[in-house]
């Protein structure tokens, strides 16, 4: 079977391409040497030298709190969106609704960043807020891109889901809101998770939108990381993403511990 | 009815202000008249934004270049794509979940982590110049950082776990006995792939390739940090006029005109989606 051989050969060079920079970007964060991607004895020093940079870990505890924030808004308003599209029928406007929460899905990130900066800017003439833009306008931007994610999640969750669990409870005395709460919540919060997580991913992973509606205060952690790429590479990068790297793989093995299926 | 009421309201007054209120302000900006003031434009109803892109070559070549590396891209990983895909849809089912995770995993260690370990293998005294160098291949550095081919791989590395899944999907969905009767009937496996994978696999192919495209024609940080200075994509363009020239109107000009572009494409992936 030569076809066979190739396609998983061509399968292991694809997952190498995706993982070699990585891997020995979080290699070489042990190096000591000054030059990124050089080897020169094993040494922890970047790692203390990143930890003793102000400015990113300012930045990093500032992306952290923006991230839970706007996921969690993400999740409120994504949430809500999903379920009015899964459960709702066809209500009013419901295409406009469905175009509107699923724009930022397929809107190039230099649009939506720049529209975004439009508005805050317009407010503000108009209404006196918000005032400046800085970490919260960076928030609001965030949670707006999170919801349409999370309500594309939580939509195909719902659809999945069997109405007639709800219609029962309903049935059965339960008010729609308890209904909601014993019934539907329970089988969607997994999506509800997972949606909170991809929202928080997405904040911590975007610069564009950032660097668009943030002010001189909001410097979040891809911004000041973008500024030091700009200027070149330092063994601190490695540091960051070997942290990183390390602290996801802790956090899914964790997770894939917590979750896995048991026996008997 | 109360209750619809309580949850669809606030959602539709969030989109309404954060979705619909800026796509309306960024048409109106457009059409403003550039200003040296604070905020730098004055509402009018000038075209002279619009004008200037299509007079001056700079701004078409902007688009055009887009489109160009967009598709490149788009292109590179659908071709690369379509044996991943193919790959993890035959591995054993209690395979496919750890080499799915493979796949995503990348996406969440950070993209501009990413495309700062590129810069470190790509740069002149960066790892893979230091390989060359080190086994005698090349006694000078090869300059790979800064070029289109150091762009389209950050790009193609980017992207290319979004064009695999709508691929993989795809093959799961696929008859294996079809497969299996082609062999049969004496296929080899390249005319197998021709005439049965291919064909069946075509919609969810387009769909990759949109998938991809769409974003890459707007992409901004990888042309900036991997890109050759004068590879100016419309998403550096946009962002040099509105940051660097404080020109409000022609950015947002420019932001409407790539919408405009990518409607089409937008609209296409979105019917694909659809599908059944």
């Amino acid at each position: 079977m030569t076809r066979g051989r190739f396609v998983r050969a061509a399968l292991m060079a694809g997952l190498l391409f995706l993982w070699l920079p990585i891997l020995l970007l979080v290699a070489y964060a042990f190096s000591a040497d000054r030059i990124p991607f050089q080897w020169g004895g094993f040494s922890l020093r970047w790692f203390s030298a990143l930890a003793a940079n102000e400015r990113l870990v300012e930045a990093a505890l500032l992306s952290l709190r923006i991230a839970a924030g706007a996921a969690t808004l993400a999740v409120l308003i994504g949430g809500a969106a999903g379920w009015a599209l899964a459960r709702f029928g066809p209500f009013r406007g419901r295409g406009v609704f469905g175009a509107l929460i699923g724009a930022p899905l397929v809107l190039p990130e230099v649009v939506t960043g720049l529209s975004l900066l439009l508005l805050f800017v317009a407010l503000e003439t108009a209404t006196g807020w918000p005032q400046g833009r800085d970490v919260l306008t960076v928030l609001l931007a965030h949670a707006t891109l999170g919801a349409a994610f999370v309500a594309v999640v939580i939509q195909a969750r719902l659809a999945e889901t069997d109405r007639s669990l709800e219609e029962a409870a309903m049935d059965l005395g339960a008010t729609p809101f308890t209904a909601f709460r014993t019934v539907t919540l329970p089988l969607i919060a997994p999506a509800l998770a997972a949606g909170w997580l991809l929202a928080f991913t997405l904040s911590l992973d975007d610069v564009v939108i950032a660097s668009f509606v943030s002010g001189p205060s909001g410097t979040t952690l891809p911004m000041a990381l973008f500024a030091m790429l700009r200027l070149g590479l330092t063994p601190e990068v490695n540091a960051l993403g070997a942290v990183i790297v390390l602290g996801v793989g802790a956090m899914l093995a964790v997770a894939a511990l917590l979750l896995r299926p048991r026996r008997g | 009815m109360r209750n619809r009421l309580a949850v669809l309201l606030p959602a539709w007054a969030w989109l309404l202000i954060f979705v619909a209120a800026p796509a309306g302000i960024l048409g109106a900006i457009a059409l403003a008249e550039a200003d040296p003031g604070v905020p730098p434009f004055r509402l009018a109803w000038s075209t002279a934004g619009f004008a200037m892109l299509v007079a001056d070559d700079y701004y078409l070549g902007a688009f055009l270049t887009a489109l160009r590396i967009a598709a490149m891209t788009a292109g590179l990983c659908l071709a690369i794509a379509y044996p991943m895909a193919m790959g993890i849809a035959r591995a054993r089912p209690d395979r496919r979940l750890l080499l799915l995770a493979l796949l995503m995993l990348p996406f969440w260690t950070g993209f501009l982590l990413r495309v700062g370990a590129w810069i470190g293998l790509l740069r002149d005294e960066g790892w893979i110049n230091g390989l060359l160098q080190g086994l005698g291949i090349t006694d000078a550095p090869l300059p790979m950082l800064y070029t289109e081919g150091a762009m389209l791989v950050g790009m193609v590395h980017a992207y290319l776990p979004f064009a695999v899944l709508p691929l993989f999907a795809a093959m799961l969905r696929l008859d294996p006995t079809l497969l299996e009767a082609a062999a049969d009937l004496g296929a080899r496996p390249a005319v197998a792939f021709a005439t049965v994978t291919l064909p069946a696999t075509a919609p969810a192919a387009a769909a990759a390739f949109l998938l991809v495209f769409i974003p890459a024609a707007g992409e901004f940080v990888i042309p900036e940090l991997m890109g050759p200075s004068e590879a100016n994509l419309v998403g550096r363009v946009l962002w040099q006029e509105f940051f660097q020239n404080r020109d409000w109107p022609v950015a947002a000009a420019l932001a409407v005109s790539l919408l405009v572009l990518l409607l089409v494409p937008i609209r296409l992936f979105q019917r694909l989606e659809a599908r059944p």
